[in-house]
């Protein structure tokens, strides 16, 4: 089939701008390098929001055409098939069928399929072709199809199925120019070709949409009904379809997929036998793993001291600009440290995404969840976990953000519930402080020091085994998601693909959860500063304030625990962030602030501690308060960020207060069993 | 099954085998035959993740993994004189 070319008139330009953008939908295999495309077509001009109701991404951009016209374009949820077997693939067929009113149904449709693979690929899209939208296939990863040695006639392919075949090679932006050409065309063809039916599962949709049309009846072999529940009952029929399907597909591909008689040791095959080796295989991850946790970990902390440096050097010059007053306390208490809580934690964010952006882009990724699986299955977790729960020791916030690579909607949930119990760097500081007070000289033992440092890490990586194998058990799986995972051809990532990945996680960060953090941050600084008593010391202002009458309050319930109203203050304040507890200690227990000499202050600290004694004389601090208090914030979720980025990754509040809440009862059994446990057999 | 077809997971690394049928009605084995591992197709076994579990198989040119559990539920048939798993 030839058709027309495409038609530049002028009057067709002067039409455009006035008509409504049309939308296009992106469509295609995971790993099909459908996200690469659309990055390439959309540039920056993206938008990734939810689909309301469910924690599907969504994501949307702007396109422009042959004639510089703005093209809508969807990129769908990668899938295999359009009957459904997750969360992602229902928004793909619901948004294909117009079955959902946030989104309009496209106008067109732009179908990738991997050269390399082009059988399997070609299952889903000849499913989408049959539902009678305009088509353009994109016949990506040409390059590598060469290597494999297959021959390709996109014409013929064209010809057979009488839509636009486009041969790319989206990580290079080859053919990029000529599929905005086709996607210009206002007379896009819809495809013809339709898979022969078999006998039976015709005449159930002659009787079930007697009056519909034959693309209509294609969709009803996709939509819940009557042609699908019949279906659903019948194995036999369900294989009669698929095996036609291939058998259609088959056909289609022996005039336009040449494959070489002998077999080709690929690429991919060479790299497997390294990194899927029995011995090199660990070595290879065990080396990236380091690589990513170091980076994470330590590459973080320059820039952010950097921002921290500058978020403070921005409240002085405001200080020193503005008459003292709540307005000044609020701009530089309130809200410059919340907006510099909530950029502090870009550095982490985007040096994680990079890793992962390189991984999940060359093809890696699948490969760590391969080797990993049966260690995380123990515990009922995927392969895939393993990285976000490696990335939540430095830092919860990056690692909850990495389990959108978790396709599976069950394990994913688990992952983000039990990720907070990683011991990040947050809670050094507080470790810290506590070691040093425990033992009476000044210089800790280093063996001591390692040991304690060690047990708190094990009992976080405890706890997270403990709550995954338990919230497995009660979770029940919502859909009968298969655990069959692909490994994909590698191929070398491309840099725009990483970048615009962590550019896109940033601004969600910021957009998304930066504004609960910051409002969280305002509302504790509010609680620490009124109401105001006036000609007092800090200490005192502290115990008036809010959160000083709070700590008053929940006194008898952390008695048990081995603390005070004190460390009850330090506790609500450390809400929004536990290295807080160390500044709201410094400030109850009169601490003067020494910019200069940290160390000094942090010694003066432990003076203070060991010197403070409870009503009854005894220490406050004694090794077994400092032991409860540190176990407590090993299981206790004190972190707004947390929460907030939870919010947004489930798109609900009901998982994060959840975890707050369970978290917060186990941080208090645990340090309780610990300080009681612990008297009981006869430490003070 | 029949006397000549045996269970996916008993295949040795390297052999290749047709997939003869699915011992469960679990529709999550669809998405299997989806991704082409019809009846009458043939499989290669891969490897084996270093910690024996899951296995990789080579479908047409897909490369898959899954779980042991899952290899148990499908039944295949090798080719002649392709070395098995005495298990």
């Amino acid at each position: 089939m030839k058709s027309p070319p495409p038609d530049r008139s002028s009057e067709a330009k002067s039409s455009l701008r006035d008509a409504k953008p049309r939308v296009f939908a992106l469509v295609g295999n995971p790993n099909s390098g459908k996200t690469t495309l659309f990055n390439s077509l959309t540039g920056l001009r993206q938008k990734v929001s939810n689909y309301p109701g469910v924690t599907v991404e969504r994501k949307e951009g702007t396109a422009i055409g042959q004639h510089g016209e703005p093209i809508r374009l969807i990129d769908l949820p990668g899938a295999y098939s359009l009957n459904p077997q997750s969360p992602d693939e229902e928004i793909l067929r619901d948004v294909l069928l117009g079955r959902r009113t946030d989104t309009p149904r496209p106008d067109a449709v732009i179908c990738v399929i991997d050269a390399t693979n082009a059988e399997r690929h070609l299952y889903l899209a000849t499913q989408v072709l049959e539902l009678g939208l305009p088509t353009i296939l994109v016949l990506n990863m040409t390059d590598l199809a060469e290597a494999s040695q297959i021959r390709i006639d996109p014409e013929k392919l064209s010809a057979k199925l009488g839509v636009p075949v486009v041969p790319m090679r989206a990580h290079r932006r080859a053919g990029l120019p000529e599929l905005r050409i086709a996607m210009s065309r206002h007379d896009l063809p819809a495809s013809g070709h339709q898979v022969p039916l078999p006998e039976e599962i015709h005449g159930l949709l002659e009787k079930t949409h007697a009056e519909d049309s034959a693309h209509a009846r294609h969709a009803a072999l996709y939509a819940p009904g009557k042609a699908r529940e019949l279906l659903d009952s019948n194995q036999e029929w369900e294989d009669r379809l698929i095996a036609a399907r291939y058998d259609s597909i088959h056909e289609l591909c022996e005039d336009s997929f040449h494959r070489s008689e002998t077999e080709v040791t690929t690429l991919t095959d060479r790299l497997d036998g390294i990194f899927l080796h029995r011995i090199f295989g660990w070595l290879v991850l065990s080396a990236v793993l380091i690589i990513l946790f170091v980076m994470v970990f330590f590459g973080g902390e320059l820039p952010m001291q950097g921002i921290e440096w500058l978020f403070g050097k921005l409240a002085e010059v405001i200080q020193a600009a503005m008459p003292p007053g709540d307005l000044r306390d609020l701009l530089t208490d309130g809200i410059i440290a919340g907006v510099g809580g909530v950029i502090v934690f870009l550095p982490q964010i985007l040096i994680l995404f990079f890793f992962i952006g390189l991984m999940e882009d060359s093809g890696y990724l699948p490969r760590v969840a391969f080797l990993l699986d049966r260690f995380m299955s123990r515990v009922g977790l995927h392969g895939r976990s393993f990285i976000p729960l490696l990335s939540s020791y430095a830092c919860a916030v990056p690692g909850i953000m990495g389990t959108r690579t978790i396709d599976n909607p069950k394990d994913r949930l688990v992952t983000i519930l039990v990720a907070p119990f990683a011991s990040c760097s947050a809670r050094l500081p507080v470790y810290a402080i506590m070691i040093v007070t425990i033992f009476p000289t000044e210089r800790v033992p280093l063996l001591a020091k390692a040991g304690l440092l060690f047990g708190m890490y094990a009992l976080g990586t405890i706890g997270i085994f403990c709550f995954a194998w338990l919230f497995n058990k009660i979770l029940k799986r919502d859909t009968s998601a298969p655990t069959v995972m692909e490994l994909p051809t590698y191929k070398s990532p491309s840099l725009r693909s990483v970048l615009s990945q962590m550019w896109d996680r940033s601004k969600l960060f910021v957009r998304r959860a930066g504004t609960v953090i910051l409002g969280i941050s305002i509302l504790l600084w509010a609680a620490n500063t009124y109401p105001k008593t006036p000609g007092v010391d800090a200490a005192t202002q502290s115990e008036n304030s809010f959160a000083g009458k709070l700590g008053h309050a929940i006194e008898p319930v952390i008695e048990p625990l081995g603390y005070d109203w004190r460390i009850g203050v330090g506790i609500i304040a450390s809400f929004a962030a536990r290295e807080v507890f160390v500044s709201a200690m410094k400030i109850s227990f009169n601490v003067a602030e020494d910019d200069e000499d940290e160390a000094a202050t942090m010694m003066q600290l432990r003076e203070r501690f060991r010197e403070s004694k409870r009503d009854d004389g005894t220490p406050l601090f004694s090794p077994l308060t400092c032991i409860s208090l540190m176990v407590f914030y090993v299981f206790a979720l004190q972190c707004a960020s947390t929460v907030a980025v939870v919010r947004r990754e489930t798109n609900s509040w009901r998982w994060p207060l959840f975890q707050l809440g369970y978290m917060t009862l186990t941080a208090y059994l645990a340090a309780l069993i610990v300080y009681q446990g612990g008297r009981f057999l006869g430490f003070a | 099954m029949t006397e000549d077809s045996l269970k996916l997971s008993h295949l040795q690394v390297g052999s290749r085998a047709r997939i003869a049928s699915y011992l469960s009605t679990d529709p999550a084995l669809r998405r299997f035959r989806e991704m082409g591992m019809l009846p009458g197709t043939e499989v290669r076994i891969v490897r084996l993740a270093p910690l024996g579990d899951p296995i990789e198989i080579a479908v047409g040119a897909s490369l898959l993994s899954l779980r042991r559990e899952q290899a148990d539920l499908i039944t295949v048939i090798p080719d002649k004189g392709a070395p098995t798993d005495p298990r």
